[in-house]
């Protein structure tokens, strides 16, 4: 789960983590109501939950009060497309009004779970303010990394070593290490899945601190945090990915005419990346799990059509466990109940496949049915022609 | 001959008053496998199932000599049951539970360092050897016993190349989920390894997805070490950067862990990989016979 930036420092402010003074506004009254602290001198952020905000121009900086209500202005409301947004762009409905910033250099400081470690990993760069991702392809010997031990968490002189390895100025090292400290605290205290301060800045008059901020929270962890669950952003998901998670679906939205419904994540992605080699598209990944009862089927089907790109349905279940009669069943029902218009190709493997073939036969829907997965793509990409 | 479990597995339940451990245990104890205990704290000195329910692992171990457990419980105290497998002296812990937080396992995975202790999963179908012992939710019926191993990070996708093989009467020395989570026990190389050395596996399917380098891993294993045909699948060259396709660990971040990647390393080391997985049998298929093994396979 992520959080705006805004949220993410409040949390940092807490483990003792620098950042700059400012506050939320919602609106150009109490952005100007921020900016009076500052004189009229602030940065007005756009806050959305993705990246590329500057160069979308979605960062402005003010030197008046009018200056601060002219950008707020024209900033809520405003569509804003960044390279993490996708063409569609997301709207600004939040600003984030902070105290200018002496900038003296930029640095890069994160915070990831390294898979083949198993140990959560701190990076830095000297190279602040680009992606980390583009750092690590042209010149990855910039980019530095501190393994770290749970049982003792980021030592001292971890944080020292990053520090010196970035060139962080001399009389500067301590409170950058302390920076950094404090940030693994937030990291594992509210268990985050990735951190990224980029920028971290050293500024004219002596200071460490977190210029921007991401925090993104691993959601398996979440119940376990009720007060960052609190901050999530429904404005800022796909509203048929949150009707899923209702219902204990996993459901991704693409791009493509075909709606896919299968039991099991890897089985899911296969069937799309199947109907894409046979040349159509995918509209959606969509998990149903290990049990797909009717009830799951129905609310599966409600949101796979309620995408009306969608112009027909494949569904892929192999039932180990859960028998293909029950399957067949629970599509039969489904199909019925959310009275289904559009083709409808079912391919059904495992236990009592036969009985569920008849089963669907026997239903007088207009569902076809295929033996492999190969056959229901191609099936299903000549009915959507 | 397989690899991880056979008849003689000892394997004990945590959780097994759960309504799923419940289940999976009544489904092991009728395909075979040498169910001898299970672990609910608080509910020692009961039976279920016909086997003896213990309030600690420490407490079933001593008592049942178990040396493998499996475990169902909720996400929030899995990593604790791995730790408490890990401090009994259980010798191979298979965690079927989804949902554990990363850092629950980054702290048990440091915890299993330097134990005898060997971790499956988190996230995962379980181990079956054919015929022998099914450890985990994977429909035993599926199976035939045989020689080819299988290793999968998806449990649909581990049931599907099984079942390829069987319709052929091609049967699987053992199959091996290791789970679709970012931190998990044991990779494919550690398992690719267990094949290569096992005497009784001919060849072998490895089912990858995107996210994460350990399929790039077990590809150089296969290149520098392998001796048996390897046929291989990757899940998700048809997924979007940056979304979480189901599992925890199936997320392209960074430009890192595409599909394309995973498949040429692969390729570049002699790994057969099938366009589709309706293919993942065909293509082994084809492998054996251009080796002469097919017949062997069958047998």
């Amino acid at each position: 789960m992520n959080i705006h930036e805004y949220q993410a420092k409040a949390i940092l402010r807490k483990y003792g983590v620098a950042v700059p003074d400012g506050e939320v506004a919602f609106s150009a009254d109490e952005a100007v109501k921020v900016a009076e602290r500052f004189g009229g001198r602030a940065v007005v952020k756009a806050q959305i939950h993705a990246g590329g905000r500057g160069k979308a121009g979605g960062v402005k900086l003010a030197k008046s009060l009018d200056d601060v209500r002219g950008y707020a202005n024209e900033l809520l409301g405003k569509t804003l497309v960044t390279h993490q947004t996708g063409p569609e762009g997301k709207v600004v409905k939040r600003l984030l009004i902070e105290s200018l910033t002496a900038i003296q250099k930029e640095y890069y400081v994160g915070l990831v779970v390294d898979r083949s470690a198993g140990r959560v990993v701190m990076m830095a760069s000297e190279e602040g303010g680009m992606e980390i991702e583009e750092v690590a392809a042209h010149s990855p010997e910039k980019i530095v990394r501190e393994t770290i031990d749970p049982a003792v968490g980021l030592r001292p002189f971890q944080a020292r070593k990053l520090a010196y390895a970035i060139h962080i100025p001399d009389e500067l090292i301590n409170k950058a290490a302390a920076f950094m400290s404090a940030l693994y605290r937030a990291f594992v205290d509210n268990d985050c899945a990735i951190v990224e301060i980029n920028p971290l800045v050293v500024t004219g008059d002596g200071n460490v601190l977190a210029l921007d901020a991401k925090l993104n929270f691993d959601a398996n962890a979440l119940y376990r945090h009720k007060d960052i669950l609190a901050l999530r952003d429904l404005d800022e998901e796909d509203p048929r990915d949150v009707e899923a998670s209702k219902f204990d679906l996993t459901y991704i939205a693409l791009h493509g005419n075909i709606g896919c419904l299968v039991n099991g994540a890897g089985l899911a992605m296969a069937t799309m990346d199947t109907i894409k080699f046979y040349g159509g598209e995918p509209a959606n990944f969509l998990d149903v799990g290990g049990g797909a009862s009717e009830e799951k089927v129905t609310e599966a089907f409600k949101i796979i059509l309620s995408d009306s790109g969608v112009k027909g349905i494949l569904v892929n279940i192999f039932g180990g466990i859960m028998k293909c009669d029950v399957i067949a069943n629970a599509v039969v029902a489904a199909s019925r109940q959310v009275e289904l218009d559009r083709p409808l190709v079912v391919r059904l493997e495992g236990t009592n496949v036969d009985l569920g073939k008849q089963i669907l036969q026997a239903s007088g829907l207009k569902i076809a049915s295929a033996d492999s997965l190969a056959e229901a793509a191609q099936k299903i990409i000549e009915l959507v022609k | 001959m397989s690899i991880l479990v056979n008849r003689d597995t000892r394997v004990i339940t945590q959780g097994i008053t759960g309504a799923t451990g419940l289940f999976h245990t009544k489904q092991a104890i009728e395909y075979g496998t040498n169910m001898v205990g299970g672990v609910t704290p608080g509910k020692g000195g009961s039976t279920v199932e016909g086997v003896p329910v213990f309030d600690t692992v420490e407490q079933a171990v001593r008592a049942t000599d178990a040396n493998a457990s499996v475990i169902y419980v909720p996400p929030a105290f899995a990593a604790d049951a791995i730790m408490e497998a890990a401090d009994a002296g259980v010798e191979l812990v298979i965690c079927i539970t989804e949902g554990i937080p990363i850092l629950d396992m980054v702290a048990a995975k440091r915890y299993l360092e330097g134990k005898g202790t060997r971790l499956i999963g988190p996230n995962c179908p379980g181990v079956i050897t054919p015929g022998e012992c099914k450890i985990g939710i994977m429909p035993g019926y599926i199976h035939k016993r045989g020689h080819v191993g299988v290793v999968s990070r998806s449990g649909t996708l581990t049931y599907e190349a099984v079942y390829q093989l069987t319709v052929q009467g091609i049967g699987q020395s053992t199959a091996v989920g290791i789970g679709g989570d970012p931190v998990n026990g044991t990779n494919f190389v550690e398992v690719l390894r267990m094949f290569n050395e096992d005497p009784d596996t001919e060849a072998v399917i490895m089912i990858g997805e995107i996210g994460g380098s350990a399929e790039e891993d077990a590809a150089a294993y296969v290149k520098e070490h392998m001796k048996k045909p390897v046929a291989g699948f990757i899940a998700g060259s048809s997924a979007p950067p940056g979304k979480r396709m189901g599992h925890a660990g199936a997320i392209i971040s960074g430009g890192k862990g595409t599909a394309s990647e995973k498949i040429a390393a692969m390729q570049n080391a002699g790994i057969k990989v099938a366009n589709t997985p309706s293919e993942m049998g065909a293509t082994l298929v084809k492998m054996l016979e251009e080796r002469n093994l097919l017949a062997k396979c069958r047998g």
